[in-house]
């Protein structure tokens, strides 16, 4: 025998279910008085925050090329020098006017998610080169039984997305437009394809 | 949180096998919302390491409260009052501090407050079905609601939910988020239905099953259900050979 090692184990994820709205975003289902507003809604920037504003939109689709109308799809990201808002960041302290994490319904009849925020910076991977800019996605919803993480990169960033140390090991070079944002003006477009041909890259971080 | 250092370091790997895998037919909208290439492999970057930290500022007094948070002055809904409590913890059985979790569930009938909802059980006027919380500093939550019911759902010809609430939780990381389902100790429906048996592992099932807390019920007014959610741990301590930005 030896020591027990004494880890617990994780808890299992289920779905989210088609109502992930009353407890995520109620006023966006129709329940009001409880919250005054829905955590994360609303633009992510104010007027004194650094940083290039944008506009992120897009669909989450199904297998069958239809889009989901039941998703809730949260963004985690760097401000626009690279910080990111959080106990865990040593580097340095991120913009105090961007807090940097947002949630999004699906439009109820399209299905489009939408976020106004700013590009981020670039933040340095675990051995110093720095990764190009992204922004972290999570998805879940009714028949997504674990989250999917993935993220987006920018068109306007060819340089630094070749550079990138995430992208570099997809080993798969044609699918790594799946996580290219199309920027056009101040708006990404970025859509996520669940299943199929053009299935997007998620990742187990 | 004011008594937790920040940690800075890379989360355990999820280990897949207590999780349910994307593709379980028997659940049917899993069939076309499945990713079916392998996931890649990306261990954290400060990019997932890192995560949104909501303060205690954003609760409100009844945020934790269904059976008050919604009704009518001087009403409440109907149905089995109880508490749930328990504790957020880590992987390494150390109490998450300042974690959001948020829940969510139907009303004792079954029926959820939704606009897609199409359930014959009628609406209660005094239940929401919503809630939030954060965790102290040693990583415990409570909250005070109704019972639910369970509720029929077009999956297959025949199938019910079990009683069930809805949990979505924060730690500190992005890589720690999580939404599950706590069950309730001797509900029959849990091992028949099919959005449970998307979890292969038995024992992980039953760590979803909240036991009756007959210690924490408040005699003459309400029972109780003890739930702790473990998150995914991180090391403890930074072994890095080269300091990440330098």
């Amino acid at each position: 025998m030896v020591q027990p090692l004494g880890y617990l184990k994780e808890t299992a994820s289920q779905t989210a279910g088609p109502y992930v709205h009353i407890g995520c975003t109620p006023n966006f289902t129709g329940i009001h008085g409880v919250f005054d507003a829905d955590l994360g809604s609303g633009s992510m920037v104010n007027d004194q925050t650094r940083g290039e504003r944008i506009t992120i939109r897009g669909r989450v689709f199904d297998g069958a090329g239809t889009p989901l109308k039941d998703a809730l799809v949260e963004i985690w990201q760097a401000d626009a020098d690279g910080f990111y808002n959080s106990p865990s960041e040593t580097r340095g302290k991120a913009d105090t006017n961007f807090f940097g994490w947002a949630r999004c319904p699906g439009d109820m009849d399209t299905g489009e998610f939408v976020f106004e925020t700013v590009k981020p910076g670039r933040a340095p991977f675990r051995d110093g080169r720095l990764m190009a800019p992204h922004v972290n996605f999570w998805i879940v919803a009714r028949g997504i039984n674990i989250g999917l993480n993935t993220r987006m990169y920018f068109s306007d960033e060819e340089q630094a997305n070749a550079e990138d140390p995430i992208l570099a090991r997809v080993e798969h070079k044609m699918r790594i437009p799946t996580l290219i944002g199309k920027r056009e003006g101040d708006t990404v477009t970025f859509d996520i394809y669940l299943q199929g041909e053009n299935e997007t890259i998620f990742f187990d971080i | 949180m004011k008594n937790a250092p920040p940690e800075t370091t890379p989360f355990f790997a999820r280990d897949r096998d207590v999780h349910p895998p994307a593709y379980t037919p028997w659940y049917k909208t899993s069939v076309l919302r499945s990713p079916q290439r392998a996931l890649i492999s990306l261990e954290g970057t400060k990019s997932e390491i890192t995560g949104p930290v909501f303060g205690h500022g954003i609760i409100n007094e009844f945020d934790n409260d269904l059976i008050v948070n919604y009704a009518k002055p001087g009403e409440g809904p109907i149905g089995q009052r109880i508490l749930v409590h328990g504790r957020v913890l880590d992987e390494r059985g150390i109490g998450v501090a300042g974690a959001l979790v948020e829940f969510w569930q139907a009303n004792a009938g079954g029926r959820y407050r939704h606009k897609k909802e199409t359930y014959l059980a009628p609406l209660d006027p005094n239940f929401g079905g919503v809630g939030r919380t954060i965790t102290d500093e040693n990583g415990f939550y409570w909250f005070k609601t109704i019972k639910p019911g369970p509720y029929p759902w077009p999956n297959g010809v025949n199938d019910w939910r079990p009683a069930h609430i809805h949990f979505s939780v924060f730690g500190h990381g992005f890589a720690q988020r999580l939404i599950t389902q706590m069950y309730f100790e001797g509900d029959p429906l849990i091992w028949i239905c099919p959005i449970v048996k998307t979890i292969p592992d038995k024992d992980a099932i039953e760590r979803l099953i909240a036991p009756l807390d007959m210690n924490a019920t408040i005699p003459h007014d309400m029972g109780a259900y003890k739930f702790d959610i473990i998150l995914r741990g991180r090391r403890s301590t930074l072994f890095e050979n080269r300091m990440e930005g330098n």
